[in-house]
Formats: structure tokens, C-alpha cells, sequence
């Protein structure tokens, strides 16, 4: 059974099911709205229980790809497919934060509902496509045609900069897509293969990895993001709808690190070990600026956005500190980031949808009307400050210490970045949070009801289980994580 | 019992009390959540003495029990797991003691609030935070009881979360102790590059052979040791509230009274000083790291009874008190007396929970007024309150007698910490003599202080009116903290009027002693900090000390600061002259003399200006810390992200474009940008460079 086909192209299935809807319906009617809906709930559930299924079934022991699928295309190429440690979890958390999305979408999307389920789904199959495909060429085009979707997402149901927020998002990643596809071109030329098993084991000569290095890098760094690239985030989180930013901080930003791992590390060992004092000055860098100007920020989602761009650092600095420590951290801390940045900026949209506004100062003394969702967002400021218990904390400790393996001053900056994290999340925290309420507009606001219990219970459990068991994550990732490292080592000659 | 068996339930029994209180409160109601916590810590705390009992005479050996594994990357190996040794059975009885009875006091004392349930559970996940922390097999079980009391501590003294100052005094707090943690991380990576493990079994043995071991960190090469434990020592600062990251502490009285014995007195600040104990195998061979920690604690010690003697609210007093008390345990183990710096934790632990629980039945009693030149003869309206607090302030000011060596619990500790710092003299640290000078100067700074609270509180005219207490149960208005409610006012209207005495008017509200769930832990803890250095100096630091420890504590060949030497007799008595002059001199000024504290204060001088306004550290942190971060904050959010990055990049894209298209001249600020944008490339151009010239 090609098991990761079926997860690739299962929301395929939901799309076709809409159309129909939208071909033997109209598409104001509420009926068709609602069936839509469930639609694309039922579909991203059942997309999620295959992966489950990709999980249970995957076998720890084996640092290969695993359920390889293998087709001839077209002009030579062929469709590859196949996951390892590396990627099976990020399939596992695409397809988990997938039905999330969409229920959170379930009443504040009120317009072109049928779209905006088709543009879910869609981006759906092509992130996870991301994470499962062998063949360089699949990659890219699942790669590119993500953002697709996602441009649509902030452009058509964004607020009210939308516009803006949208392009500015495609220039910046365009610009970096580029120049991959260009270096993408010229591998496949030298190497005469495009399969990435392949591609990993043929030794390009280190003037050319430099170059190929430096195109890669500029996609993944634009996608992670990393400083200076990042300032495409803020806008785009502030802009996009509520689900938009949670599966843009949730798993599109992983892609990044995720290429970085899959491409540049073992097919560029060399490059990777040149570059690393500039990808650790840029991390080190983003960490400290990009925390004070979270502290500075009057709105929440800016905030939230900003928080993310200095918790990559951490992920850029443990991937290249290529050791088994910093890149077992840096995997954990995109899968954590992944929940506890989605479950903020749905903490956020919790609010947005009852106010309308996401300015820090309108709010304050939210606990006294709505002590459940006080709770709730305590728990994953702590998941967002590194508390230990949480999953935050796994990820964070991890890749210091694979820092402090390369290079003790970066993981002295990446340290301060700790305390800082605690400095803005806190104010926010107390900001929206403590005190009473003096604005008379929250006088009756209400506290969570079941939709939004039920969205947020398999975040807190996975922040909670992550957080004490990470074990569990570790025991799949190891084998492919240790093969990773022993090559990368080997090719470095350390 | 299985001793395995007994731990696991002393460890998980407050955790579930806290799950229950916590996720079921609202529905279980105030009394059962309160109930179960109580219940289970009280449990946990019986058993933990059987725990210890079997340790000290029943001859328990040392084990580690392992739940679970926590994180497996490579060498980097924790487990959850439950380390049963020396020092974690004092800190079980510690802790759960303390725990236990400030779970009952606060039955009454936050009998009033309608949060119980919220308030215990916080109690009880704190008492199960700290039992992890002292129960760590490893660097990482340890890190996570480290933050999650200093979790428990951010929510309680943000308990009452409408107050503004609550709130800032627990996010201070936090990040306070977050720049200790920055140093506690490095301290633990440094230890797991450098030998391969964080567990704490397998670091001790190679600690001999690696001390010397050069280290290269931050560009410089150090003593392996000597670097590795000065990090983590700064981890212990920031727990235990030590010069230059003490200054959350005394805001942390923001946090209920019952917080503040548990917390912020007896348990989570001492957690450094355990820490430091618990790595005496490492401490030993890191003679640098050692003289660190007893100069920072020494500093500690003297900067913190300056700071209190001049205090006037009665919390804050007993909060420097605290902090100066640590100050000597880190002493104490700087010199290399580990063993008599967790005996003065284990006595500190009793009479300081006494001192602060009875300043809370004291602010109860007083309607929430919680500074002290408005207090005044209140020892006949409570008398149990006034006896425990004597007994406290015996117990801290270390008075015994001389030739029978008995005496309260501070007799024993304090000493033992003053003479061993004058052994370390004798044996050629000069440190010694330093900490032991500062140590007994201390000593009658803390007698000053101490006997200060007690005669201001409890003796004197009264310099309270009943109708400033009616005025402060008739304006619980949400400055205040909102433990009292209108049936206590009236209830104590009622009581008023049967006892009302002609000078406080015919409806007057007076002070009354507290319920019996107070009174009790008080009594209780007193008999602690009557009884507990008598009954165990021998055991803590006397000739049972081997059989005691075993093992757990670690003092190197040389070090023989806690053996029995012939110190000449004004040496010897040191401490209690000390502590008697205080004493005389806190009588003078405040029972002889009433009213002339009130008018050295007023005379401001410098030095008492200096004193009072806590050695200006608030105001040095907010002129520099905290503007720099504001600052930054602003400049790289405005300057960086918006003009330079986003002017050069896609508006930038644009603006070209629309410049060319209108050929407008806006050049000049266009040209400043692209500057600026080099400028930016360039730093990062130099900072690679240099890191990869460092090769660090």
C-alpha cells in the first residue's frame, strides 16, 4: 500500500468532494457552507489517523528511507517518495495541526468558506509532499507550489493589510526559490540523478558546494526565517486569518529547517561547515534582536510573530552545530515550536474573534472573566519560555548544548535569549491577562466554550507528553539523526 | 514499608492533590480541595519523617529509584528518578514539614479568599516541584524542579493577580531568577562537554582526574572546575537570592504570608544553598569557585541585615532576614563546611517558617496593615503569637548557654557556621577570617533586626487606633489583598463589643489571636526552632556525622573546617556576645527608649538613606537593564526591521520604482538606508569572522 501517497493526496479526495458540493449547490448556502466544513474536518481527521498509522508502522531501527515508493515520470525523472526520522514526525505533525486549523476556522470564516476549505486542503497535500518526496524535482514543486495556497490564504481572507502582507511574503520567498531551482538545475546536470538518496551520497567539490550552499541557503533562511530575512513574518502573521498563522508558524516555517537537514547538511557537508560561524552570528543575532523587539511590540500576534523568528534561532544554531545534541534539539524544537506557536496564535484568535482587535492595550483582566483561558495561555507562555515539564524546554536546552559543542559564545548569546523570552512573554502575559478590567467593552466577554476546549486539549496533552516523555520522540528520530551526523562528521573530517 | 515505595508516594502524593485541587476545584468546592492537599502533604510529610527516621537510626542505605526516562540523546542522559541520600532525606522532612503545616495555617489564614482551591493546588505543585529538585539523580530532574518551583513561586506571588505590584513582583522574580538560570545551563553544559555525562553518579568519580583539565569558554582558557562551578553557582544566586540577583525576594512578600514562610523562607530559596551542598564533590576541587561563593555570601549576609534593620515593614524584615541567612549557608559552604550549611537550612527551615508564619497571624490580626511603626503592644491581644515569635527570635539570634552548650536551634548552626570560618582561617584561607569577622558582625546586626520586629510589634504603647482597624476591614478595597471578608468584620465587631476597652472606644475593633489551624503550625514550628539543633548537632555536624551523611557530602583531603579545635575563648563565644549586644542595643532603642528609632530614621542620614532604599539596587537595574532593553528593543524593531531591512528590501523594491517613475529626488534618506543596510551586513560579516577565526 504506498502509505504516503494516500497521506500525501487523502485531502485531494476533500477537494474533489467540495467541488462537487460547489457544481450541485450554491455556494451562500448555508447547508453547503456546513457540509464544506465537515468535509474538510473529516477528511484532514482521517488524513491524520493514516499518519498515525505511517508512525506506528515505521520502524525505529532503520536510519533509511522508509516506505519507498518509486514511479518513472516523465523526462527521465521519476516520483519518489519516502520518509525517515528526520521527516516522518513532521508528516505526523502536519496532518495533526491540519483538522486543528480547520476547526478553528469554523465560525470566524464567513466568507468563500468553500475556497478557503479547497485552499487548506491543498496546502495540505503539498506540505506534506514536502516532507515525503525523494526526488528533488517532486520537492521543489511541492516546495513552491506551498506557497500558493498560503498567499492566497493571507491575501484573500487577511485583514486589512492583506495585500501588502501577501506579497511582501512571496517576494521574499521567491527571491530565495529562485535561486534554488537554478542550483536544483545544475545538480541534477552533474550528478545525472535527481533522486535525493543519491544525491546525498555524491561528493560535489567544495567550490561548488559553497555556491549550491549559499542558493539553498537563501530559500531556507528566507522560509525559517532567519535574520535579516525575517521581517516577512510579522506582516504576514499579523494579516493572515487565525488558522493561516497557526500553519504558518506551525509547519511552513519548518520547511526551512527541515531543507537545511535533508539538503544542505549531507549534500553540502563542506559548505555547511564553512558557513556555520555565519549561520550561528545570524542565529545569535536573531535570538537577542529579534526577543527585544518582541518585548516592544503592541500587538499580540506581532509579538507572537517575533517570538517564533528568535525560536528558529535556536533551531539554525543546533542544526549546524552538527552533532547528535543539537540536531536531535533543533528536530524536537520544530516539532514543539510547531504546537506551542500554533496554540498561541490560536490563544490569540480566541480573543480576535470575540474583540476584533489584537492591541495589547485594549485587553487586561481577561482572568477574571475568562479564568479558563488564563489557564490555558499560561500553559503555553511556559511551553513559549522554555519551562521545563514542557516542550519547550526539550528543544531549547538540546540545541544550547549542541551550540556549546562548536562554539561557547554562541551558545552564551543563545542562553541570554532565555531570559529574554521570559522578559516579553510575561509582560504580555500580565498585559492581557492580570489585573482587572478597566475597558468596559470586555465587561461581558466570555471564557472558552467547547469548540475551542476540544481545539486546544490535543495541544496542551502533546505540550504536556512532549514535555515529560520526549523519549518517545527521540527513539524514532535517533537512528536517522545518528546516520545523518556520522556522515556529515565523516565529510567534514571531525 | 519498602523505603521505594514510601518516596514514590512522598514525591507523586502532593502532585496529585495539586492535579485535583487544580482541575477539579471548582467542582469538588472549597473544603474537599483543600482537604485533599492538605491531606496528601500531611501524609507525605509522616512519611517522609518515617524516611528519615529509618535513615538516621534505623540504617537506611543511600539508593536511586528510576521511573522513566526523561531525555536520551547520545551521553546526554536523564531519568526521572528518585535519589535517596543524606542530603535528600534532610530536605524530605524540610520540605514537607514546613509544606504540610503551611497547607493547614493557610486553612485560616486564607480562610476568607475565594481562590482556595487555585491556592492550594499552587501549594501543593510547588511541594512536588521542590521534592523533584531535591530527589535529582541527574543535571536535568534537577533543572526541572529548579524552574518548576520557580514556577509555583511566580504564580503565588502573583496570587492576587489583581494587584499591580503582585504582578510585577512575580514576573521580577521570574526573570531574576532566569539570569541565574542562564548561568545554571552553561554551568551544566560545561560539565557535559567536558565529562561526558550529566548524571550526577557518574560525574563525582571523574571529577579528581578532569579538575585541572584546561576548558576554552568564551575565548578564554579556565580551571575546568573552578569555571564549571562558578556557573552553576550563579544559578544558585539567583535561587537563593544573593548579591546582585537578590532583588526580587523582598518583592516577593507581594505573595500571601503562607508563601512566603514555604516559598520564600524556608524551601525554594534554599534550594542554592542545596545545590551547592549536593555538588561538594565538585566544590572541592574548584578552590576558586569556593572563594566566589563565600565572598558573595558574605557580601549577602551584611548587605541584607543592613538593608533590614532599616525596614518598617514587618514582611520585608523578616524577607532580608532570609537573605542574609542564606548569606551565611553559602559561607558556611564556601569554607567547606557543607555540613553545617544544611544544618543552619535545616534550623532556618523551622524558625524562620515560625517567624513569618507569626507575622502573618500578626497582619491578620492587624486587618492586613503590614508595617510596623503602626503596630504596638500587641503581645496581650496575641499572646500565643507573641510567645512563638520570641521563640523565633531566640532561635535566629542564636542564644544559648554558654559552658552547657544549649540552646534554640540557631545556637547550634550559626555557630558552627562562624567557628568553622575561622578553622578555614586557622587552616590558611584568609577568606576564613574575613567570613568569620563579617559572620559575627552579622551576628549582632541580625540580633538588632530581629529583637527590633519583636519589641516594635509586641511591646510598647500601641500606635494603632481601633478605628484604623475598622477602616482597613471597611476598605478591603482591592489594594489590599483580599483575604478578609465582611462576616470576619462582623464577627470580630461582635467579639469588640463584649471585650471592648475603655481606651479604644466603645465600638472599637481590637486585634484577636488566630484560629487554631494557625496557632498550631506555629506551636508545632516552635518546637523546632526550640528543639531542632539540640537534637541533631550531633548528627548534622558532631561526632555522628559520617554515619549521618554517608557519602552524601564530600570534603576534601585537607579540609578539616568542621573537626573539633581548641578556639580561644573569646573566639568561641564570638557569636553570642554578639548576638547578646543586638539585643541590648534593639532593647535600648526600642524599650527603654521609645520613639528614638523613629528619630534616627528621621534624621535620614546617609548612610540610613542608603540603608533604606536597599543599597539603591532597584534603581541602578531600572537605569540600566531594563531602559538598555527598552531601548534596543525599540531601536532594532524601528530603526532595524522597519527602515533599514524593510526600506532596503520590499519597500524598498517598490520606492525605487516609484521614485524612477516620479523622478523625485528623496534620494539622500534612500542613500542614509543603503548605508546603514551595509553597516548591518558588515557587522554580520565581522561577527562570522570572528567566529570563525576563534575557531571557538
Amino acid at each position: 500500500m504506498p502509505l504516503l501517497s494516500l497521506i500525501t493526496y487523502a485531502p485531494i479526495v476533500g477537494v474533489a468532494a467540495i467541488l462537487a458540493l460547489r457544481l450541485f449547490g450554491r455556494a451562500d448556502d448555508p447547508k453547503t457552507v456546513n457540509s464544506a466544513k465537515w468535509i474538510a474536518l473529516v477528511t484532514t481527521l482521517a488524513t491524520f489517523a493514516l499518519s498515525v498509522l505511517l508512525v506506528v508502522q515505521f520502524n525505529p531501527a532503520d536510519n533509511g528511507f522508509q516506505f519507498v515508493e518509486e514511479a518513472p515520470w516523465f523526462a527521465g525523472f521519476s516520483y519518489r517518495m519516502g520518509v525517515d526520522g528526520i521527516s516522518v514526525l513532521f508528516v505526523l505533525l502536519t496532518t495533526f495541526l491540519m483538522p486543528i486549523c480547520i476547526a478553528a476556522s469554523w465560525n470566524s470564516i464567513t466568507k468563500r468558506v468553500l475556497e478557503y476549505m479547497i485552499a487548506f486542503l491543498l496546502l495540505e497535500t503539498l506540505v506534506t509532499g514536502v516532507f515525503c518526496a525523494l526526488d528533488i524535482v517532486v520537492f521543489y514543486i511541492f516546495f513552491e507550489f506551498g506557497l500558493v495556497p498560503m498567499f492566497l490564504i493571507i491575501g484573500i481572507w487577511g485583514g486589512a493589510r492583506r495585500v501588502y502582507a501577501a506579497f511582501k511574503f512571496f517576494l521574499y520567498t521567491l527571491l530565495g526559490s529562485v535561486l534554488m531551482l537554478a542550483a536544483i538545475l545544475f545538480m541534477i546536470s552533474t550528478a545525472h540523478t535527481s533522486s535525493i538518496p543519491e544525491l546525498m551520497s555524491h561528493h560535489f567539490a567544495p567550490a561548488i558546494q559553497t555556491w549550491l550552499f549559499l542558493a539553498f541557503f537563501a530559500s531556507f533562511a528566507v522560509k525559517m526565517p532567519m535574520w535579516p530575512v525575517h521581517t516577512w513574518l510579522p506582516d504576514a502573521h499579523v494579516e493572515a486569518p487565525t488558522a493561516g498563522s497557526v500553519f504558518l508558524a506551525g509547519i511552513l516555517l519548518k520547511m526551512g529547517g527541515y531543507g537545511f537537514m535533508r539538503f544542505c547538511l549531507p549534500m553540502f557537508p563542506a559548505a555547511s561547515h564553512l558557513f556555520t560561524p555565519l549561520v550561528f552570528a545570524l542565529s545569535m543575532i536573531a535570538v537577542v534582536y529579534t526577543s527585544l523587539v518582541a518585548f516592544r511590540q503592541t500587538d499580540i500576534k506581532k509579538l507572537i510573530a517575533y517570538s517564533s523568528v528568535a525560536h528558529m534561532g535556536f533551531v539554525t544554531m543546533g542544526i549546524f552545530s552538527g552533532n547528535a545534541t543539537g540536531e536531535q534539539g533543533a528536530i524536537f524544537q520544530m516539532l514543539s515550536h510547531g504546537v506551542i506557536s500554533g496554540a498561541l496564535f490560536l490563544c490569540v484568535g480566541v480573543v480576535y474573534d470575540r474583540m476584533h482587535t489584537r492591541e495589547i492595550a485594549f485587553y487586561g483582566g481577561l482572568v477574571t472573566r475568562m479564568p479558563l483561558y488564563a489557564a490555558v495561555f499560561m500553559l503555553f507562555t511556559m511551553g513559549n519560555v522554555g519551562l521545563p515539564g514542557t516542550s519547550g524546554f526539550i528543544g531549547e536546552i538540546l540545541t544550547m548544548t549542541g551550540t556549546y559543542g562548536v562554539s561557547t559564545w554562541a551558545a552564551i548569546v543563545a542562553a541570554t535569549g532565555v531570559i529574554l523570552s521570559a522578559v516579553y512573554a510575561l509582560s504580555l502575559y500580565r498585559a492581557v491577562i492580570f489585573g482587572t478590567i478597566t475597558n468596559p467593552k470586555l465587561s461581558d466577554i466570555l471564557d472558552l466554550d467547547w469548540r475551542e476546549i476540544a481545539i486546544f486539549a490535543p495541544l496542551i496533552a502533546s505540550t504536556l507528553y512532549l514535555g515529560v516523555y520526549p523519549a518517545s520522540v527521540f527513539n524514532l528520530t535517533q537512528a536517522s539523526v545518528d546516520h545523518l551526523v556520522a556522515a556529515y562528521q565523516a565529510a567534514i573530517g571531525g | 514499608m519498602d523505603p521505594k515505595l514510601l518516596v514514590t508516594v512522598i514525591l507523586f502524593g502532593p502532585l496529585v492533590g495539586a492535579l485535583t485541587a487544580g482541575l477539579f476545584g471548582k467542582k469538588l468546592g472549597d473544603t474537599v480541595s483543600m482537604a485533599v492537599t492538605t491531606g496528601f502533604l500531611m501524609l507525605s510529610a509522616v512519611l517522609s519523617w518515617v524516611v528519615f527516621s529509618s535513615w538516621t537510626w534505623g540504617g537506611l542505605e543511600p539508593f536511586t529509584l528510576t521511573y522513566l526516562p526523561f531525555i536520551q540523546v547520545g551521553d546526554f542522559i536523564s531519568n526521572w528518578s528518585f535519589r535517596l541520600d543524606g542530603l535528600s532525606a534532610v530536605m524530605l522532612v524540610v520540605v514537607t514539614t514546613v509544606s504540610s503545616l503551611v497547607h493547614l495555617y493557610s486553612w485560616g489564614y486564607m480562610a476568607e479568599d475565594p481562590a482556595r482551591p487555585r491556592f492550594f493546588a499552587y501549594l501543593s505543585l510547588f511541594t512536588f516541584a521542590m521534592l523533584a529538585l531535591i530527589s535529582a539523580a541527574d543535571f536535568m530532574q534537577l533543572f526541572f524542579g529548579w524552574e518548576g518551583v520557580g514556577l509555583a513561586s511566580y504564580l503565588l506571588i502573583g496570587f492576587w493577580h489583581h494587584k499591580p505590584t503582585a504582578n510585577a513582583a512575580s514576573i521580577k522574580a521570574f526573570v531574576v531568577n532566569r539570569v541565574g538560570d542562564f548561568g545554571f545551563a552553561l554551568g551544566i553544559m560545561t560539565v557535559f562537554w567536558s565529562l561526558h555525562t550529566i548524571q550526577f553518579a557518574e560525574i563525582f568519580p571523574l571529577v579528581a582526574a578532569h579538575a585541572n583539565d584546561s576548558w576554552l569558554f568564551a575565548g578564554q582558557h579556565w580551571r575546568l572546575m573552578d569555571l564549571a562551578c562558578a556557573l552553576l553557582f550563579v544559578g544558585a544566586m539567583g535561587k537563593s537570592a544573593q548579591f546582585f540577583l537578590h532583588t526580587w525576594l523582598p518583592d516577593a512578600m507581594e505573595g500571601p504570608t503562607p508563601v512566603s514562610a514555604l516559598i520564600h523562607a524556608a524551601t525554594m530559596v534554599t534550594a542554592g544553598v542545596y545545590m551547592v551542598c549536593l555538588l561538594s564533590p565538585m566544590f572541592e576541587y574548584a578552590p576558586v569557585a569556593k572563594h566566589i561563593v563565600v565572598i558573595i555570601g558574605a557580601i549577602t549576609s551584611l548587605f541584607a541585615a543592613t538593608v533590614g534593620m532599616t525596614q518598617n515593614d514587618i514582611k520585608r524584615v523578616i524577607a532580608y532576614s532570609t537573605c542574609s541567612q542564606l548569606g551565611y549557608m553559602f559561607m558556611a559552604a564556601g569554607v567547606g563546611a557543607y555540613q553545617a550549611s544544611m544544618f543552619h537550612l535545616f534550623t532556618h527551615a523551622f524558625f524562620k517558617a515560625l517567624l513569618f508564619l507569626g507575622a502573618g497571624s500578626v497582619i491578620h490580626a492587624m486587618a492586613h496593615e503590614q508595617d510596623m511603626r503602626r503596630y504596638g503592644g500587641l503581645a496581650k491581644y496575641l499572646p500565643v503569637t507573641f510567645w512563638v515569635m520570641t521563640f523565633g527570635t531566640i532561635a535566629i539570634t542564636g542564644l544559648g548557654i554558654p559552658g552547657l552548650e544549649i540552646g534554640f536551634a540557631g545556637f547550634y548552626s550559626k555557630d558552627s557556621i562562624i567557628h568553622a570560618a575561622y578553622a578555614a582561617g586557622l587552616a590558611g584561607d584568609p577568606l576564613g577570617y574575613f567570613a568569620f569577622v563579617v559572620g559575627v558582625f552579622v551576628a549582632l546586626l541580625t540580633a538588632f533586626y530581629s529583637w527590633r520586629v519583636a519589641f516594635f510589634t509586641f511591646n510598647g504603647k500601641a500606635r494603632w487606633t481601633s478605628e484604623d482597624l475598622e477602616h482597613h476591614w471597611h476598605n478591603r478595597d482591592h489594594a489590599h489583598d483580599g483575604a478578609h471578608d465582611d462576616t470576619h468584620a462582623h464577627a470580630d465587631a461582635a467579639h469588640a463589643e463584649t471585650h471592648s476597652e475603655p481606651d479604644h472606644g466603645e465600638h472599637g475593633h481590637l486585634p484577636h489571636e488566630s484560629p487554631w489551624t494557625m496557632r498550631l503550625p506555629l506551636i508545632l514550628l516552635s518546637l523546632g526552632a526550640i528543639f531542632a539543633g539540640f537534637a541533631f548537632h550531633e548528627k548534622f555536624i558532631g561526632a555522628e556525622q559520617i554515619e549521618f551523611w554517608k557519602g552524601a557530602i564530600f570534603t576534601g583531603a585537607g579540609n578539616h573546617v568542621l573537626a573539633e579545635h581548641e578556639l580561644p575563648l573569646l573566639i568561641e563565644q564570638a557569636p553570642l556576645i554578639a548576638g547578646v549586644i543586638g539585643l541590648l542595643i534593639a532593647a535600648y532603642v526600642y524599650l527603654l527608649k521609645p520613639g528614638l528609632g523613629a528619630k534616627l530614621a528621621a534624621q535620614n542620614g546617609p548612610l540610613y538613606v542608603f540603608f533604606y532604599n536597599k543599597w539603591f539596587f532597584d534603581e541602578l537595574y531600572q537605569a540600566t537593564f531594563v531602559r538598555l532593553a527598552k531601548f534596543l528593543g525599540d531601536l532594532f524593531w524601528k530603526g532595524g526591521d522597519q527602515k533599514i531591512i524593510d526600506g532596503l528590501g520590499p519597500d524598498g523594491v517598490s520606492a525605487v520604482s516609484l521614485q524612477i517613475g516620479k523622478g523625485a529626488g528623496r534620494f539622500q534618506t534612500g542613500f542614509l538606508y543603503h548605508y546603514a543596510f551595509v553597516m548591518l551586513v558588515g557587522v554580520a560579516a565581522i561577527l562570522s569572522y570572528a567566529l570563525w577565526a576563534w575557531n571557538v
